[in-house]
């Protein structure tokens, strides 16, 4: 008795991220929450402030990307939840395929149901916030690249929170001081844009954090589910 | 080669008994130096000419601020450690270090903070090395909560470890996006902090300090030790007889 | 080497409590251990142990010789571990699940599946969203799953929970078609199972 045809590591994050896309679409509120969030935060801001455009511009860098934070913080808790509740993370360690590329794959379904998503629909914020319509090229690049840095660096908060009762707040907390570097190229980024100056240094940069998350998040992310399922 | 070393010292009876004997040598060292250090830097060195006497309080920020980065690394080290070779006394050593880095932190940051008024006329501007003090409190702080958050000690200690390996590396990486950010918003008139024209009479009770604050580190860590060894074996037989 | 599963001296420590205290075993092709001992007494960290989700302070285990812990993706391959809990997703019919779950482990022909199905006579039911479910129907699918990951070695907790008297023989004969076939399954149980008395060994937790 042997296990038939060997699937290969495609094949099996083709069927992860088609798994979670399948139950996020088959449960669409919990999708559209997060969004909902930021597009609310972010027009919350010229009821507090000002509704002048020109100091709403000003600060969009910022609104938007603590709101995108926020955000992907609150979507993190679902990333492994569901799945450690009914096993299914138990089975991913004892598969024999690599945890640290299956946790790969449902971190990157995460960022394509959460942090995408976020990224499509920041120019309705941004446009609220009186950016130009040219900008919104870089808004969106760069919303784009650090959302997906940020679900690498959340995964492992997620991972570590696993066994820990009511853990969204503490996930907050070890989450937010990893971001920081991001949130500051990001954010960066995102006024460059804005202010129709060239943001291809800060972009840059924040696509190698996002590569540096890339190759060493996912290793922490599989090594704290493991401990989690102790 | 000999690793019987190596054993003995993942052995919590010999290290019980060993931070024991240290403790005092560490303790009574760093008294000594910390009692010179401040009378060299407080009395004796001449007042910064630009500066005046508010330089002095570099005496007490600048080795807290020394401390605050390598305690973490010390326990980044040692949970390492600790999750590669399963070694309790090495978990037990980062769980110990954490709080007394966190301290240190905020020493470093309420000393920056006294230093700023006088000299920037406001507790608080966002200097590039406060700023990065602060995300490493943070950093502290996640990790002790992490700790807090489960309950089942081994668990606690592994978990915990993998936090700290990767805040480790995130700390640098957290320092040079800070000064980066920092370069593109700061006018060129706010002084840094710390780095006075330094003379001898200065440097020497510095450098004096630094020692004695890392020596009380040391004495400061080996009593967390030995309490966090105590928590931890107290089912244990050799516990008994050492007590008894 | 052939299939053989051997525990040296387990020791596992959870918090306090020193849950196995020096537990071994050998199981070779074609046999069974069945698992038994109060409530608490470590028959989930026994099995859960040998899966290698939790690491014991002291002992080993081997899978055909070699400790588990240095081909652990070879060990896993020819594993499958069911817990207490089947692993389905509420949200996704049984069929779904099982394309997933084993999925990842080996690829199938559409046959397979349906032939797994029908033997836990869970064809009927298999196209329902499994929150739908009652618990042993869930029970007939994630078996269904079992039989079609084809591992050597299957590690069952509490097998028969949630299973009526069909069930439970059911649960009987697909273990023995596993043994006769070479394969080896270790079962913490609860409720009494009997199976062929050459091909048992029970092992006791105090």
């Amino acid at each position: 008795m042997t296990g038939g045809q060997s699937v290969s590591p495609w094949h099996v994050a083709r069927l992860t991220v088609e798994r979670d896309l399948r139950l996020a679409f088959r449960r669409p509120a919990q999708l559209v929450q997060p969004i909902l969030f930021f597009l609310i935060v972010t027009t919350l801001f010229p009821l507090a402030l000002s509704p002048e455009l020109s100091r709403l511009r000003d600060v969009a860098p910022g609104v938007l990307w603590v709101a995108a934070l926020l955000s992907s913080l609150l979507a993190l808790e679902f990333l492994f939840r569901d799945d450690a509740q009914d096993g299914t993370l138990e089975q991913f360690a004892l598969s024999g395929q690599s945890l640290t590329w299956l946790l790969f794959a449902k971190t990157f379904s995460h960022w394509l149901l959460t942090g995408l998503p976020l990224a499509v629909v920041a120019p309705i914020s941004a446009g609220a916030l009186g950016v130009d319509f040219g900008s919104m090229p870089g808004v969106v690049a760069s919303l784009a690249i650090g959302s997906f840095a940020l679900s690498l660096i959340g995964a492992i908060g997620a991972g570590l929170t696993l066994g820990v009762q009511r853990g969204g707040v503490l996930l907050s907390l070890l989450t937010l001081p990893l971001a920081v570097p991001i949130l500051i190229f990001g954010a960066r980024a995102t006024e460059l844009a804005i202010k129709s100056e060239p943001y291809g240094a800060p972009l840059y940069l924040l696509a190698a954090f996002a590569v540096l998350g890339l190759t060493l998040a996912p290793l922490a992310a599989a090594a704290a589910v493991r401990i989690g399922l102790e | 080669m000999n690793w019987t070393w190596f054993h003995r010292l993942g052995s919590p009876p010999y290290i019980y008994k060993l931070a024991g004997t240290l403790t005092p040598w560490f303790a009574w060292a760093a008294a000594l130096l910390i009692a010179y250090g401040l009378v060299g830097g407080i009395v004796l060195a001449p007042p910064d000419y630009q500066q005046k006497d508010a330089f002095r309080i570099i005496y007490v920020h600048a080795p807290s601020a020394w401390l605050s980065l390598m305690i973490y690394t010390t326990m980044a080290v040692s949970a390492a450690i600790g999750l590669i070779w399963r070694m309790k006394v090495s978990h037990a050593l980062a769980a110990a270090c954490a709080p007394i880095g966190a301290w240190f932190t905020v020493a470093a940051l309420g000393t920056g903070m006294l230093w700023g008024k006088p000299m920037w006329g406001t507790y608080w501007v966002w200097d590039p090395r406060l700023t990065a003090e602060l995300v490493l409190l943070f950093l502290y702080m996640g990790y002790m909560g992490l700790r807090a958050g489960i309950e089942d000690t081994q668990r606690a200690d592994r978990a915990s470890a993998v936090l700290a390996i990767v805040g480790v590396i995130n700390v640098p990486i957290v320092k040079y996006s800070v000064e980066w950010w920092n370069s593109l918003h700061q006018s060129a008139s706010v002084m840094k902090l710390g780095k006075p024209d330094i003379v001898l009479e200065m440097l020497i009770p510095l450098l004096v300090m630094f020692v004695g604050f890392t020596l009380l580190f040391f004495a400061l860590a080996l009593v967390r030790l030995r309490a966090e060894i105590l928590r931890r074996e107290r089912a244990a037989s050799w516990l008994r007889e050492a007590l008894a | 080497m052939t299939a053989e599963l051997r525990a040296d001296n387990l020791h596992l420590w959870r918090g306090e409590q020193h849950v196995l205290r020096g537990v071994g075993f050998v199981v070779s092709a074609g046999q069974c251990l069945l698992v038994t001992g109060r409530n608490g007494a470590g028959k989930t960290s026994l099995i859960r142990t040998v899966a290698g989700l939790l690491q014991p302070e002291e002992g080993r285990v081997f899978w055909r010789g070699e400790p588990t812990g240095v081909d652990r993706s070879r060990f896993h391959s020819e594993t499958y571990y069911l817990g207490h809990d089947a692993p389905l997703k509420g949200d996704l019919t049984g069929a779904e699940n099982l394309r997933f779950g084993v999925g990842i482990r080996r690829r199938f022909l559409p046959d397979e599946l349906r032939a797994a199905l029908a033997r836990t006579a869970a064809s009927d039911f298999a196209d329902r969203p499994v929150r739908t479910l009652s618990a042993g129907q869930r029970r007939r699918i994630a078996l269904a799953g079992v039989l079609l990951t084809t591992a050597t070695l299957w590690l069952l907790d509490e097998p028969t929970t949630n299973l009526d008297a069909s069930g439970q023989e059911l649960i009987k004969t697909l273990i023995e078609a596993h043994l006769a076939a070479g394969g080896i399954a270790i079962a913490a149980i609860h409720h009494p199972l009997e199976l062929d008395a050459r091909a048992t060994t029970r092992l006791e937790l105090a």
